[in-house]
């Protein structure tokens, strides 16, 4: 594997949320147009890496590199502004606003028009034109989760981060879900996604990554990880 | 029929056109705690107050204006005077939002401490406008005193009771309308408005998305600021503007807000209509009008005033711990911080 190859990484990052250290030494990346995966048991801080390659925490060790540039010093709203987009696990629409409104408020620090986008998320996800005037906080889960991604979208993002898209949501929208997430990183988005559904979302992964207690543990493509038995029987249930 | 339509004009004159406008002068105050509620996540107690530095400053331009024979007769000269007011309050609450709150936020505290802070804020801007202006009562209406005077709405109609709808009242209640629909445009339609309420709807989320949370801040003082003054000047041209009254008017426009739902416009102006009819109707001495509805010998011997008007905050008291024990979010749901 070759690290300077990668859009996005994250490097012998070592921090937690001002208590202990909750990450250690961890490196991990994403390549645009493919899915990076990050798997491991609970409590793994598999979300925590991610947020701190966002700028979500205090990184003791450590840097991020977008694009070749050492962004370990950016605020997380000037990553943002740079082509990363996250979206949270929980609190990820706006519920008291309107599907439109939520993506509105999605590309707010765009000064060009936005339609096309737009248009662009409608495609992907066409019922959230069908619901398109209707508060986030009233659709179903599933439905929640598509305003989620397509706001984060809306910013025309290089990076997407998603952190656990399927928790809670029934096994057909999983399955919609990854295929949206597919076709997302086919346009050239590098997607990085923190997962519960460890055997599903490593299918689709070029690269996985399987953190234990906040370090790496294994790294390498999605079906690879999912052949070694030792991955198998102690993270995919056998 | 006549005695049915006396009573009825009767309750109009002493009752329900004396509530619309104290309802709108609630409504808008109770629009600006509500607003601060919602994005700065604080009830900010120098509210009362804010109001009353707002009214001071329109007063002093005013002054001067009466004193350079500018007018804009029939209307109160205030209302030129208004714009300025709104430009020092605004001043001010940037000011202190930026020597004061905006520390508190940094270190994130509670919302408990901001209200405390708020607090001390209040007795600043207390003794501020005191130190100005004086404790004591300012007149300072001018222009056509009513739009219709009760004997000319008797000789017009031919009754026995007539209605008196004075100026400021009609310029309260108009400028309310006005006031509220604009800033449900602000909220609802503008780009600015919008980041407003994803801010106060989702903090972090708001963040990851670009919006710069210094700059919704600054907005909400702005248009708190602006909705104070207004409120302010107008609930002085109806009455008299005194700082203590000013002051005093904190408890009905906490409780409009509360009954509405904390956090919530439209609970706002429910809320400050609720409380305005409450504290008129519960005050008002019903024996005329109860007399026009029963024949002579039944009409009763007291007053029928069910409270003493020195009680009307009483009625905001009441009302507001009754919500608070039966309904705690308020009538139209509270919208959490």
């Amino acid at each position: 594997m070759n690290d300077s190859e990668d859009y996005l990484i994250g490097e012998n990052m070592t921090g937690g949320y001002g208590g202990p250290d909750i990450i250690h030494e961890c490196t991990i990346g994403a390549r645009r147009g493919e899915i990076t995966v990050i798997v491991g048991p609970n409590g793994s801080g598999k979300s925590t890496a991610m947020r701190a390659i966002l700028g979500m925490l205090e990184m003791r060790e450590g840097s991020v590199r977008l694009n070749g540039e050492d962004i370990t010093g950016l605020k997380p709203q000037e990553r943002v502004a740079r082509g990363m987009s996250l979206v949270p696990q929980t609190g990820n629409v706006f519920t008291s606003m309107t599907v439109e409104e939520n993506l509105e408020m999605g590309a707010f620090i765009r000064e060009d028009d936005i339609a096309d986008t737009m248009g662009q998320v409608f495609d992907l996800f066409p019922v959230l034109k069908e619901k398109r005037r209707q508060l986030a906080g009233e659709l179903s889960g599933g439905q929640r989760q598509q305003v989620a991604v397509g706001r984060a979208l809306m910013t025309r993002p290089k990076v997407l981060m998603l952190d656990e898209p399927t928790a809670g949501v029934s096994p057909i929208v999983m399955t919609e879900l990854f295929e949206r997430i597919l076709y997302i990183a086919g346009d050239g988005i590098a997607v990085m996604m923190v997962e519960q559904n460890a055997r599903q979302a490593l299918a689709i992964a070029d690269r996985g990554y399987v953190l234990v207690q906040g370090r790496n543990r294994y790294t390498d493509t999605g079906p690879a990880l999912m052949m070694n038995t030792e991955i198998r029987r102690a993270f995919l249930g056998g | 029929m006549d005695g049915f339509l006396s009573a009825l004009i009767l309750l109009s004159n002493f009752v329900i056109v004396p509530s619309m406008a104290y309802g709108s002068q609630l409504a808008i105050g109770a629009l600006a705690v509500t607003l601060i509620y919602a994005i700065l996540r604080f009830s900010d107690f120098a509210q009362g107050d804010t109001m009353a530095f707002g009214a001071m400053a329109t007063i002093l331009l005013t002054w001067v204006l009466q004193y350079w024979d500018v007018s804009i007769s029939p209307l109160p000269t205030a209302l030129l005077a208004l714009p300025f007011g709104v430009l020092c309050t605004i001043v001010l609450c940037l000011l202190i939002d930026r020597w004061v709150y905006r520390f508190y936020r940094r270190v994130k505290a509670k919302p408990e401490v901001l209200m405390i802070v708020s607090v001390g804020v209040m007795f600043v801007y207390n003794s501020v406008v005191r130190f100005i202006i004086g404790p004591g009562d300012r007149w300072f209406v001018d222009g056509e005193r009513f739009i219709i005077t009760a004997p000319a709405f008797k000789r017009l109609s031919g009754l026995d009771e007539g209605v008196a709808f004075k100026t400021t009242q009609g310029l309260t209640i108009l400028t309310a309308v006005i006031v509220v629909a604009a800033l449900f445009w602000f909220l609802n339609r503008s780009r600015t408005g919008k980041s407003m309420r994803a801010y106060s709807d989702n903090e972090d989320l708001a963040l990851l998305s670009g919006i710069d949370p210094e700059r919704v801040v600054r907005t909400t003082w702005m248009i708190a600021a602006t909705l104070a003054t207004i409120a302010g000047v107008l609930y002085g041209l109806d009455k008299s503007f005194k700082p203590f009254t000013y002051f005093n008017l904190l408890l009905p426009i906490f409780a409009a807000a509360i009954v509405g739902g904390l956090g919530n416009p439209l609970g706002a102006i429910a809320g400050g209509f609720t409380i305005a009819f409450s504290e008129v109707a519960l005050t008002y001495a019903y024996r005329k009008f109860l007399a026009y509805l029963t024949p002579g010998e039944w009409a009763p011997q007291g007053l029928v005033q069910l409270l003493s008007t020195d009680y009307k905050f009483a009625v905001s008291f009441v009302i507001l711990v009754l919500v608070l024990l039966l309904r705690p979010t308020g009538i139209f749901g509270r919208r959490s911080p």
